[in-house]
């Protein structure tokens, strides 16, 4: 547990003290400022409850973006910059390594997520809504953003550089995004298991409407579990080819 | 103590090292010779951890690297080639961060942190951020972190490569200093800081040890292995065509090559079956020749003997 926290501590400062950090942080905010603007409050009256909702969904979409982009970096970069055999050299397991790594993002990326939080209290304020919603709408979402930081840190893993890991980790969250819609296209049983593995549709709207599932959290978690336990066993494996 | 028996290790169906067995004494430094592809860096990335190999056994007091990888891990520290450094910290506090790494207490790290920094000679450059040192600093901030935790073996890849004169020196300094702490390996290109520096010599080629010693030892061994005999040069006061027919009268040369260098001085390369410096040096002087000086070429030549042993003389 020592090492997994000295990873992640270092981690979260290097993402810090990088430029990267900031222009993710900056863009995130502004663009979940403007799509509050322009999709939540929108041009005509609307209850709060809908605003509120209708913000988490907002903020479902650059959670995931921002999970992707914090990730790219983490294990691709170390690679690139040769940094990776400090580490593969020292006496740290691969678990302690993913998962440090992992939760330095979880980290800084919950500080992203409640760095949005000016908005909906601003909806607390001028209108009629319960903080326990505001509060369901962001476990959600900090769920979504473990589930979708799960699958960069694989990505990460697989990736040579920052770009492929990208592209994996993009790839396999398409995938898991599109889902509900393969549930529609399918029969019966399959229809059930695509929706049952939809990122949104299923699992993360009962979060927007702020009441917690149980089932949705144990999906988050799961997809959290599978997937640092592939990055785990990727990045054992290098040692053998 | 380090013992490497019939390690081997594929990349896909291609061996990189094929059956490599040497041992280590504490606190002995070895040289690790071998041209480019030979398996110099496969056999270091294995005894890192970095690899695993496919066959065979590395051990470090007994600690074996399959059987318990991060103990094994604990017990080496690892310098590649480019150091492998966060530019954005400051060296200390990248140095305490790897000694937490590596296991190292924090009060541990109050008494350690300075002994390395000073060992390192980084004592000035502790609050430095590491991307604004010299290369020849980073160097050192590479071994420091590779020596931070005690280790038992430091593996240290090419660790003059890219580095000035004046940086080679200050580093052999710190290489020797080593001595006194750990056993340590060395890979290096470079012939002459292996063999002012290292106890012993390993020579690998095409995937195998091919000789171990001391230098000397292994002069010894071309000597009495090689077939085309001893490489003795001359440089003579006189005629060139007299002097090559002196030389080409004793019966053990078989053969002479003549090369002018002005001034009336000869140079002549000459090989022969056995020693032949006394028997040229009476011949010569009978003859009335001044003899400036006679060298052979096999004795206390590094880079002849491993030119031999890998045959990349004849590349």
């Amino acid at each position: 547990m020592r090492e997994t926290l000295l990873i992640a501590r270092r981690e979260l400062a290097s993402t810090f003290n990088s430029l990267w950090g900031y222009v993710v942080l900056a863009f995130i905010l502004v663009v979940d400022g403007l799509l509050f603007n322009t999709q939540a409050l929108g041009e005509s009256a609307q209850t709060s409850t809908y605003v509120l909702e209708k913000f988490f969904e907002v903020c479902f979409g650059t959670t995931v973006v921002a999970a992707i982009l914090l990730t790219m970096r983490l294990i691709a970069e170390e690679r690139q910059r040769g940094t990776h055999l400090l580490l593969d050299a020292s006496p740290v397991s691969d678990t302690q390594l993913v998962l440090g790594k992992f939760l330095s993002a979880l980290a800084f990326l919950s500080l992203l997520t409640l760095a949005t939080a000016y908005m909906p209290a601003l909806i607390f304020v001028n209108g009629k809504v319960s903080l326990a919603h505001i509060g369901t709408g962001y476990l959600g979402l900090i769920l979504v953003g473990a589930a979708v930081l799960a699958i960069g840190t694989f990505g990460s893993a697989m990736g040579r550089n920052q770009l492929e890991a990208a592209a994996v980790s993009g790839f396999l969250v398409l995938l898991f995004l599109l889902m509900w819609k393969l549930g529609r296209m399918a029969a019966p049983p399959m229809s059930d298991v695509f929706s049952n593995m939809s990122l949104f549709d299923k699992h993360f709207q009962p979060f927007q409407r702020g009441r917690i599932e149980v089932a949705a959290v144990v999906y988050y978690l799961s997809v959290c579990f599978v997937f640092l336990s592939l990055a785990i066993r990727r990045m054992s494996l290098r040692r053998w080819q | 103590m380090i013992s490497v028996s019939s390690l081997t290790r594929y990349y896909g169906a291609h061996p990189a090292v094929k059956d490599v067995s040497f041992s280590i004494e504490d606190k002995e430094v070895v040289g690790f010779l071998g041209l480019n592809g030979a398996g110099k860096s496969t056999t270091l990335k294995v005894l890192a951890g970095l690899l695993m190999p496919t066959a065979g056994q590395v051990r470090i007091d007994g600690v074996d690297v399959l059987d318990a990888p991060d103990s094994f891990r604990q017990r080496i520290g690892f310098l590649p080639e480019d150091p492998p450094l966060y530019r954005e910290m400051q060296v200390a506090e990248f140095l305490s961060w790897v000694g937490q790494i590596k296991g190292l207490s924090k009060s541990d790290l109050k008494v350690r942190l300075p002994e390395v920094l000073d060992l390192c000679q980084l004592t000035s450059r502790a609050d430095w951020v590491i991307g604004t040192l010299s290369h020849g600093y980073r160097k050192r901030v590479g071994i420091a972190q590779a020596i931070i935790h005690r280790p038992k073996l430091v593996l240290l890849d090419e660790p003059n490569s890219g580095l000035d004169p004046a940086q080679i020196v200050e580093m052999r300094k710190v290489l020797t200093s080593l001595k006194a702490e750990c056993t340590v390996l060395i890979s290096s290109h470079i012939l002459s800081e292996v063999s002012q520096t290292c106890d012993r010599i390993l020579v690998l080629h095409d995937g195998k040890i091919v000789a171990e010693g001391t230098e000397s030892e292994l002069a010894t061994l071309i000597q009495t292995s090689d077939v085309s005999g001893v490489h003795v040069d001359f440089v003579v006061r006189g005629d060139a065509k007299a002097v090559s027919r002196i030389l080409d009268g004793i019966e053990e040369v078989y053969g002479c090559r003549v090369e002018e260098h002005g001034e009336g001085l000869v140079g002549i390369e000459v090989e022969a079956s056995a020693d032949i410096r006394e028997q040229a040096d009476q011949a010569l002087i009978e003859a009335g020749f001044g003899l400036r000086s006679m060298t052979t070429r096999s004795r206390g030549e590094l880079e002849n003997i491993f030119l031999k042993l890998t045959g990349g003389g004849q590349a």
